[in-house]
């Protein structure tokens, strides 16, 4: 049901972010999906990995601080309102979406979501037969 | 014009006579009201009887902030409670504040001091003084407030802050002197320059204290609001604002020398420094009551000449300071240590984290930023989370030192440490 995510903090400096992506290449780690969320101030850099664990580990090294939580990875077929028949279900529960960043892989889109509920989005998924990611196939996922 | 002739233009023999006399009136008071000094001087093993005069001062123990913390709030009055007219105090290095008190004389003394400065810096009873310093334990507003009073000159009492309501009183009262920071003088002559208004002041002086300052920036004020500006200087725990201020010639502060004794020592030997070579400004008060000091260190770093100043006047005058021998800031002229800024990062959440602060002058007025490390416990995937934790870190530090602060947040690592010690304080004014 959850995937993991890395986050990364960065400050708004030139070359903060290409820094990151030299550690995770030199890693041999795979970013699938990434996001950065900034501010005037610094970014969260939110990422789908092959390897979060390991991603954490080695910017830690670097001196980076660095974090792997959980977020829901939506499927999303490729056709007008699917994202927001889903988000649908879930306002009608009072379930607010935190962030959300989007990526597109073959036959569906993919939207990596956290939310202000996620144990009551996870019994709503199985309930109302939403389709999610799984961490595995997250992981494996190369184009 | 000079307010007290016979005190500030006596003969050097004459005010050192003054000066013995009182000095020796002073030491035999103060060990018997003061336990703190006898037992000090009995550790020393030096009696009252062993001070006869003012070359006897070296025998004296020194005072330094940390003893007046140590007697908090009220231990080194020399006087029984009934007898303090006003209490001030001045914000501590570690939350406790430094508690100064006044008897009905002592706040006759300062306002006599604050007058002479006045008169010094060319107000007379038909002034009206804008005083810009905080009314409260601050000394700042009350003592020039009282000293304008007692010259019989108008105040205008309007502490710090509201910039705008500040230049509309200024106009329409028709003020004729200002008594600010410097800083803060500065940002009222650019607000009144910004719109226009630079013709409708009646400034003719300005009485700038509480941080120090330039000779650029004096000439910078001077020219922009076509006024004299003069430096006033006191600290809380020898009285306030009045224990020094300059006259016209600027050639430094004219001490209130027959209240306030000086004497400028190296800050690492504590031996009196040659005359005239700088070193950290000591005074030892003469005729205070409730609060009388041996040797309190100020730890500002001066030198000291005894010449005759061209404006007649012949107390001892100390030149523009040359920095600080501890490591306190003057951040919109409140006192600010690194050492405040640690306690208060501590207490967020037991755990110090890597900081650092970068003092600046902003368009002038003073900016304190300080840049904290997101260490890993800090660290959250949402905005609103960090950004949370900005605030509440800005929230702890202005409360803890009485200013603004900015907060930002860097990477792990990224503040210089060196030699395993990190640099605490940056500070961008030019201010020595």
């Amino acid at each position: 049901m959850f995937v993991k995510q890395l986050c990364v903090f960065l400050e708004n400096r030139a070359g903060r972010l290409n820094s990151i992506l030299d550690i995770l290449r030199d890693n041999e780690i795979n970013i699938i999906a990434v996001s950065l969320a900034d501010t005037s101030e610094y970014g969260i850099l939110r990422m789908m990995v092959s390897d979060a664990q390991k991603g954490k580990a080695v910017l830690k090294e670097a001196g980076f601080s660095a974090m792997v939580n959980d977020v829901i990875c939506i499927k999303v077929s490729h056709k007008t309102g699917s994202l927001s028949k889903v988000l649908d279900i879930l306002l009608a529960e009072n379930i607010s979406v935190e962030y959300m960043y989007a990526f597109a892989n073959g036959k569906y889109a993919s939207a990596v979501m956290k939310f202000s509920q996620p144990e009551k989005v996870a019994e709503l998924i199985e309930k109302d037969g939403i389709e999610v990611w799984s961490s595995e196939e997250i992981t494996s996922m190369s184009f | 014009m000079i307010w007290n002739e016979t005190k500030e233009c006596m003969s050097r023999d004459e005010m050192t006579n003054l000066q013995s006399s009182r000095l020796v009136k002073m030491v035999n008071r103060v060990y018997h009201n003061v336990e703190f000094y006898r037992k000090k001087m009995q550790q020393m093993g030096i009696e009252p009887g062993d001070i006869t005069g003012i070359e006897d001062l070296n025998k004296l123990p020194f005072t330094t902030k940390a003893d007046l913390r140590d007697n908090y709030p009220f231990g080194l009055f020399a006087v029984p409670k009934s007898d303090i007219a006003r209490v001030h105090a001045s914000s501590g290095t570690t939350g406790k504040a430094t508690v100064v008190g006044y008897t009905k004389k002592d706040i006759a003394i300062w306002s006599e001091c604050v007058a002479r400065i006045l008169t010094m810096a060319g107000v007379t009873r038909e002034d009206s003084i804008q005083v810009c310093y905080g009314y409260g334990l601050f000394t700042g507003g009350l003592g020039v407030h009282y000293g304008t009073e007692y010259l019989g000159a108008t105040a205008i009492p309007m502490s710090t802050g509201n910039t705008e309501k500040q230049l509309n009183i200024m106009m329409d009262f028709g003020a004729t002197v200002l008594a600010s920071t410097p800083s803060y003088a500065m940002h009222l002559a650019e607000a009144l320059e910004e719109t226009g208004r630079l013709d409708k002041i009646k400034l003719k002086a300005a009485i700038m204290g509480a941080e120090p300052w330039t000779d650029n920036m004096r000439t910078h004020l001077e020219t922009k609001l076509n006024i004299h500006a003069f430096d006033i200087y006191g600290l809380s725990e020898v009285m306030g604002p009045g224990v020094a201020g300059d006259c016209i010639y600027h050639k430094g502060l004219h001490i209130q020398e027959d209240h306030f004794l000086p004497e400028v020592i190296d800050p690492h030997t504590l031996k009196p420094v040659e005359f005239g070579e700088v070193g950290e400004l000591v005074f030892t008060t003469l005729t205070k009551e409730a609060l009388p000091l041996f040797r309190y260190r100020t730890k500002d770093l001066t030198s000291i000449s005894y010449e005759k100043c061209e404006c007649g006047r012949t107390q001892a005058r100390i030149s523009r300071f040359k920095g600080r021998s501890d490591d306190m800031l003057i951040i919109r002229g409140v006192n600010v240590f690194p050492s405040q800024v640690e306690s208060a990062l501590l207490n967020i959440d037991g755990v110090k984290p890597q900081y650092l602060m970068v003092v600046d002058r902003v368009g002038n007025l003073d900016s304190l930023e300080v840049l904290v490390e997101v260490e890993e416990r800090y660290f959250s995937d949402e905005i609103r989370e960090l950004d949370k934790l900005t605030k509440k870190i800005a929230k702890v530090l202005q409360s803890a030192l009485g200013i603004a602060v900015k907060v930002k947040l860097v990477e792990p690592k990224t503040i210089e440490r060196s030699e395993g010690k990190a640099k605490r304080v940056i500070d961008k004014r030019k201010l020595y």
